[in-house]
């Protein structure tokens, strides 16, 4: 058993249109260690919420290997927890019915995880609330609760606070973060923000479009709890930027081409 | 009221300067009626123009009786039985063929709603029998099972078959795709997913479907009934035509309007309960 959860070894995928072939992802290799949070960073078009679909098992028409503690990854499960852009909890279900899903809450110990998690994510008093009632943070708090529940051995999450106001995201990282510190699950987070892939990786990975490939990736050596207005944030945030900003010229340039 | 505390940061502030309870009692019970009355304003306006207009001899008696003699024989109906005799008849015809023609149509719809093979197999010869009209059913139906009650209430069921079939196959395609992609995440199994997510995402417009498909059975039973019975309201009305008593005809129509309303609020009520989370447009002077 090797020390990384998650491999990704050589992925390619190509997509199909009218058009022709548009190869979306192109020779990716990445591993990620177990209870690391890896941010993946890059502009529209790169791929990054594909490759997320992959390790979900969501799309499986892909070349190369994707393996979860050593073992293949063949379609969704509830050992890789998924948060999709939009929380889409079931709005016919109170706030405990979203988050239990098909487990039952007539059993003891479901209620009590319940419970607990409901308590991690900061969200007692709307039990029985239904999802029309919650703003877009809460909504987005049950949708985490819910995945968390699961136990899942990776979280990942697909721009998940990118439809949150600013002071509700930032608001939603220190709670992700916090979640983080206490369980210790294994996060990939696909953002287009640059100020939170900094504020929440350990490593962020870089990505680049046409074909979508890994760029380069950037520890971030900062401790928790990070500071956005400290001198070494702000440098090691140039320095992605930089990397970013290399990102974008193939695109002015072809851009300018045509 | 949770808007308030969300919006307030999790701090309960009542919307308005506190009232005693009991006067916002009063107020809400009052807001009730109110709206209860908006309702009956329009009939009860047209009951009294009319009834104004016949006491002052503009209407034809026997065309157009006032509605006091119209209460009169309704009265005199109900106190020899004879109405609700024929409307118990009615009543069992309708729901045995709403029963037969609605679970059906449910199944179909649901069976057909799953696999797109089912679909392509018997939508379009479903579709073409939606069209043919009761009258022209009617007289087959009335050839192959006689006068009796089986014709009838195939005949409802005919009916009623076909609203709940459209609707539930509706709800189920319009399920959204974006939580199918939750459901698989969360590895719903496919009872889970029946259960959990198809049926109740599908429940209003299986409910619109009840309700059209009452309406469709009542349809049916007049229908059944002037095509020849010695019971039933549809008789009734029938036969007072054939004596010109309009009253005993007023009578039976408002019968219908009445129980047909009635088992609409009925399942009205049920779909009120079932479906409080729907967030939806209530209509922009709602209070």
């Amino acid at each position: 058993m090797s020390a990384d959860t998650l491999i990704i070894e050589q992925v390619n995928r190509v997509f199909q249109t009218p058009a022709g072939k548009v190869t979306a992802l192109k020779g990716i290799d990445l591993r990620v260690r177990k209870g690391e949070f890896i941010t993946l960073i890059g502009p529209s078009g790169c791929g990054k919420s594909t490759l997320l679909k992959i390790v979900a098992g969501l799309d499986t028409s892909y070349e190369g290997s994707v393996l979860l503690n050593d073992k293949p990854i063949s379609g969704p499960s509830i050992e890789k927890g998924f948060i999709f852009q939009e929380p889409r909890l079931f709005p016919w279900l109170t706030v405990e019915k979203n988050i239990a899903g098909n487990l039952s809450l007539k059993h003891k110990d479901v209620r009590k995880k319940v419970e607990e998690y409901i308590a991690l994510v900061r969200l007692e008093g709307f039990e029985k609330a239904y999802p029309r009632e919650l703003s877009g943070g809460m909504a987005q708090r049950v949708a985490i609760a819910r995945a968390l529940l699961r136990n899942p051995d990776v979280l990942l999450l697909d721009e998940p606070f990118g439809a949150l106001d600013a002071f509700t995201r930032s608001h939603m990282q220190e709670v992700l973060l916090d979640i983080w510190q206490n369980n210790r699950t294994t996060m990939l987070f696909v953002t287009h923000d640059l100020d939170e892939a900094v504020f929440l990786g350990e490593r962020v990975v870089i990505m680049n479009p046409r074909p979508g490939h890994i760029r380069s990736i950037q520890p971030i050596d900062l401790p928790f709890p990070r500071k956005r207005t400290s001198s070494s944030f702000q440098e090691l945030r140039t320095k992605v930027l930089r990397e970013f900003e290399k990102v974008e010229e193939p695109e002015f340039d072809t851009g300018a081409g045509i | 009221m949770l808007q308030d505390r969300i919006s307030k940061g999790a701090v309960i502030v009542p919307a308005k300067p506190a009232q005693p309870l009991k006067q916002q009692l009063d107020r809400k019970w009052l807001l009730k009626l109110t709206n209860v009355l908006i309702g009956w304003l329009v009939p009860i306006l047209i009951v009294l123009t009319w009834q104004i207009a016949g006491v002052l001899g503009l209407l034809n008696p026997i065309l157009l009786p006032t509605p006091l003699e119209i209460w009169n024989e309704f009265v005199l109906l109900v106190s020899t039985g004879e109405l609700i005799s024929h409307l118990g008849v009615s009543s069992w015809r309708a729901l045995l063929g709403f029963l037969l023609g609605g679970s059906l149509g449910l199944a179909a719809g649901i069976w057909v709603g799953f696999s797109y093979k089912a679909e392509r197999l018997v939508d379009p010869s479903l579709q073409m029998l939606r069209t043919l009209p009761h009258l022209a059913i009617a007289p087959l139906f009335i050839l192959w099972f006689g006068f009796g009650e089986t014709s009838k209430i195939l005949l409802i069921a005919k009916g009623s078959f076909f609203p709940l079939y459209v609707n539930t196959f509706l709800g189920i395609r319009s399920v959204d795709n974006k939580l199918f992609d939750v459901a698989r995440v969360l590895q719903f199994s496919r009872w889970d997913l029946i259960r959990r997510l198809i049926i109740p995402a599908s429940l209003p417009n299986i409910f619109l479907g009840i309700r059209l498909s009452i309406g469709v059975a009542w349809l049916g039973l007049v229908v059944a009934e002037l095509m020849g019975a010695s019971s039933g309201i549809g008789y009734l009305i029938n036969d007072a035509r054939s004596f010109s008593w309009t009253t005993v005809v007023f009578v039976g129509i408002i019968v219908f309007a009445l129980v047909g309303k009635f088992s609409d609020s009925i399942v009205k009520w049920f779909e009120n309960r079932l479906l409080r989370w729907q967030d939806s447009y209530k209509g922009a002077d709602k209070r």
